[in-house]
């Protein structure tokens, strides 16, 4: 009797336990949620009453205590354009080389360890890098070529990690039919290859642009902090979020502190929205 | 002569399963008697290890699963029971040896520890007579912390039967447990379901037709969800009643 | 066949060609970081060994205009404020991992994994706007202080380094293989049971290496934590006194240094530098283990 009491009561409490520590698990699982609505509902709801078609379309005046981003948002989108365009060829050949025909090896060895720790460089030593090499040493100076050339640097490893494993994905069976139909390697990459791991290669081009527009450290160190629309690449330019950094830690204008993150905010936020669904249709294939 | 009756550990009746709209049982009607062996045979993907998931509510765990009829152990209800404590009296060995990724000593406690037994000595005592039981002891007992993974197949499997052991349950169920083993320690583990059987009741899945007619009393063939024929193993080998069964003893098909 | 050995070797210098290019291409990462390293070394070592590098890692004065250069503030500031975030991010990402990986339905799942994902692609500037803007103030008005502080750089590095927690130890638990489940099942186990006796101590490898690279992540930030932890160059006295990490170092001082003060910055990302990359190495070295085991 005792027996069949003290084995109803562990049956209960193993059952409270497993209730409890359940509601602890989804209650981390929640708060990840809240901590993402909490944030961009704060920059949206304090950005956007002050959005307006003039904001985007005007100068920065007064420091940026008045008038719109207008510079700013075309500097960003040089700088972004200059690095993807040098990245993206670079980061899809060296995975192609890694995934069709290297072999095993020290090299291989060394080649992904490079890539690996090259991805772990947090931005501010490549902002560090970027003065002393582009900006000093080559006597690139401040310019959109020197934060350009440093941003390519830290996005490449990204690029090449995606796209690895979009042509890994590519079935063996392509290649064997072009080659089986007398194309060469490189024939068959070209042609087949590529073409069928482009929605992977396309999601880490992608994701290479989201880091690129959201960099500060790396970028304020190398393209500068100048306010105005660079003339040509060879000048320094403001992007968005040095000049959202600016703003916040100068306390220059709360409305357009706000305004600036949410433009921010949302262009991130889009180009993330595409690389997910380039990636759910990616796996659907 | 007085006979001893025979209880029923387990009572089945118009048992039916359905996998979405497959139905992968099909009124099945047996009693399983208590300390014997009983085999169930027939052609791969008959629903004999569907059937024997059934007697610890393991296919609970598949969303797509209904299950129509009555299943009764020790005439209670299956459903009645907590599933906790079901599972505690009916215990299972799966095909492929699974130890945790801790030692031989830690695998074997698991099951007590979690139903409360936290007394080292009696830990002991639970790990010395479950490894006895299973014919492993002499092999492992001087290295009772080295990790469970280390051991050979044979010796795995006889673990899980330990472990399963542990928890004392009525029941055992086995689901193929010597297919991924070598001859030597399929003998090995034959010969142990020949002692087990005089402490507890076992229901064995098994491909293999030689071993239903060395080990088991009772053998039921399975065939397409259903039981074609249930009786001794002697009667189903050397006497069977459906020419289903009598093709598939006699290798004609499965 | 005279044509076709024409031919022939023509494509095969052009296939050589091509393979070439494609070698120079991936071997720009190790190329880039050798690069790196040769220039960050060759303008922070020579200083480190000038001023003496007990006297820069120890030394608790920082004050470049009378060139005095101990960094160890800012090591105390960088310790503080990762450990913060570990203790505060680490169980509520292994948590969600959980959740994740065992618990959650489909319909919940699919909110929360992407929620993850979009946390990941936030800039830091925008986390350091949220910090210097909410939980700055929250602090000031609850403790009565200046606002800036460990507290609130660990709040926000915790944030920050979510997604790489969740996101790796939520591969590690789904690795385990199914039958560790089934077996504890089996035995009469409950699903809590299972998970924390079994499947999330073999996942151990994987949760582990999420953990370090988290570290790595949380060390590396700048941005963000310039903003909420007030950047005084002194050993913090609590999680509630303001501090300065060696990325805050770097980033707030670069722009208006010169000579000898910049030397001392790149040495301080010298220290940096030395620091994640052994991080990564050992993070890296865990999950290859982990993956041998399989």
């Amino acid at each position: 009797m005792k027996d069949d009491m003290e084995h109803k009561n562990s049956i209960a409490s193993t059952k409270r336990a497993e209730k409890f520590a359940f509601g602890i698990i989804k209650f981390c699982g929640i708060i990840t949620i809240i901590i993402l609505v909490a944030i961009i509902g704060k920059i949206l709801i304090n950005g956007i009453p002050h959005l307006s078609w003039d904001f985007l379309t005007k100068e920065p005046e007064n420091m940026g205590r008045e008038g719109g981003i207008f510079s700013v948002i075309i500097t960003t989108i040089y700088l972004t354009l200059f690095s993807i365009i040098i990245a993206g060829p670079i980061g899809v050949c060296a995975a192609i080389f890694l995934t069709e025909y290297a072999k095993e090896g020290i090299i291989l060895k060394t080649i992904r360890f490079g890539t690996e720790s090259l991805a772990g460089v947090p931005s501010i030593i490549f902002g560090l890098f970027g003065y002393v090499f582009f900006v000093v040493a080559l006597n690139l100076k401040y310019s959109i070529v020197s934060g350009g050339l440093t941003l390519t640097l830290m996005i490449i490893p990204t690029i090449i990690r995606t796209s690895e494993e979009a042509i890994k994905a590519v079935p063996v069976s392509y290649r064997e039919g072009s080659l089986a139909l007398g194309a060469t390697k490189w024939q068959t990459i070209y042609k087949v290859v590529i073409p069928a791991a482009m929605p992977g290669i396309m999601t880490g081009i992608i994701l290479g642009i989201g880091r690129v527009i959201g960099e500060t450290a790396a970028v304020i160190f190398t393209a500068g902090s100048s306010l105005g629309l660079p003339e040509s690449i060879w000048r320094p330019g403001r992007t968005m979020a040095v000049h959202l950094y600016i703003l916040a830690s100068e306390g220059l204008s709360q409305g357009n502190t706000y305004a600036t993150a949410t433009v921010l905010i949302i262009t991130v936020l889009i180009i993330n929205l595409i690389a997910n669904k380039l990636m759910k249709k990616l796996s659907k294939a | 002569m007085i006979e001893n009756e025979t209880k029923n550990k387990i009572e089945i009746k118009n048992l039916n399963l359905y996998y979405g709209d497959f139905h992968a049982l099909k009124d099945i009607n047996i009693n399983i008697k208590e300390k014997s062996v009983t085999a169930l045979i027939g052609p791969s993907g008959c629903g004999k290890s569907t059937f024997l998931r059934t007697l610890n509510r393991m296919n609970d765990l598949i969303d797509s699963v209904r299950i129509e009829g009555s299943l009764k152990l020790d005439g209670i209800d299956i459903n009645q029971y907590d599933v906790i404590d079901l599972r505690k009296k009916v215990g299972m060995v799966f095909q492929n040896p699974n130890p945790f990724p801790m030692s031989v000593y830690e695998n074997i406690v698991y099951g007590p520890k979690i139903h409360g037994i936290k007394n080292k000595k009696k830990l002991n005592e639970i790990v010395e007579k479950s490894l006895n039981k299973a014919v492993l002891w002499d092999e492992v007992k001087d290295r009772l912390n080295k990790s469970a993974l280390a051991l050979s197949g044979g010796q795995q499997q006889r673990l899980c039967i330990a472990r399963a052991l542990a928890v004392e349950p009525d029941v055992l169920l086995m689901d193929e447990p010597t297919s991924a083993l070598d001859p030597a320690s399929t003998f090995k583990i034959e010969d142990l379901i020949g002692q087990l059987k005089n402490d507890y009741t076992v229901v064995i899945v098994t491909h293999n037709m030689q071993q239903a007619g060395r080990i088991s009393d009772d053998t039921a063939f399975f065939m397409l969800g259903e039981i074609v024929e249930f009786d001794s193993t002697e009667n189903i080998f050397f006497n069977p009643k459906d020419k289903r069964t009598e093709d598939y003893i006699t290798g004609r098909f499965g | 066949m005279n044509e076709d050995e024409c031919g022939g070797g023509n494509v095969k210098f052009h296939e050589r060609l091509i393979e070439i290019i494609l070698f120079l291409c991936a071997l720009t990462a190790i190329f880039g970081l050798v690069l790196i390293t040769y220039f960050i070394f060759r303008e922070g070592v020579p200083i480190m060994f000038k001023y003496g590098i007990k006297k820069f890692l120890l030394g608790t004065t920082w004050a470049p205009l009378r060139y005095e250069y101990g960094i160890f503030p800012m090591i105390i500031g960088t310790i503080l404020t990762t450990l913060g975030a570990l203790i505060l991010g680490v169980p509520i990402g292994v948590g969600c991992a959980v959740y994740l990986a065992e618990i959650a339905n489909e319909k919940f799942a699919k909110i929360v994994k992407p929620a993850i994902e979009l946390l990941a692609g936030i800039p830091s500037v925008i986390y350091g706007l949220y910090g210097l803007t909410v939980i700055v103030p929250f602090i000031k008005k609850v403790f009565n202080n200046q606002g800036f502080s460990i507290l609130a750089g660990s709040i926000i590095l915790a944030i920050m380094i979510l997604p790489t927690i969740v996101n790796i130890s939520e591969s590690a638990i789904k690795a385990v293989p199914s039958t560790y489940k089934e077996g504890s099942l089996g035995l009469g186990s409950s699903h809590w049971q299972a998970i924390y006796r079994v499947i999330v101590p073999s996942a151990k490898s994987g949760i582990t290496a999420s953990v370090v690279l988290g570290m790595s992540r949380a060390i590396g930030e700048t941005m963000a934590i310039i903003m909420v932890l007030g950047n005084t160059a002194i050993i913090p006295q609590s999680i509630l006194s303001p501090a300065r990490t060696l990325t805050g170092n770097i980033g707030i001082e670069m722009g208006y240094a010169s000579a000898e003060h910049q030397k001392a910055l790149f040495a301080t990302g010298v220290v940096l530098f030395i620091f994640i990359m052994i991080l990564n190495i050992i993070a890296n070295m865990i999950y290859n283990r982990a993956g041998e085991n399989k």
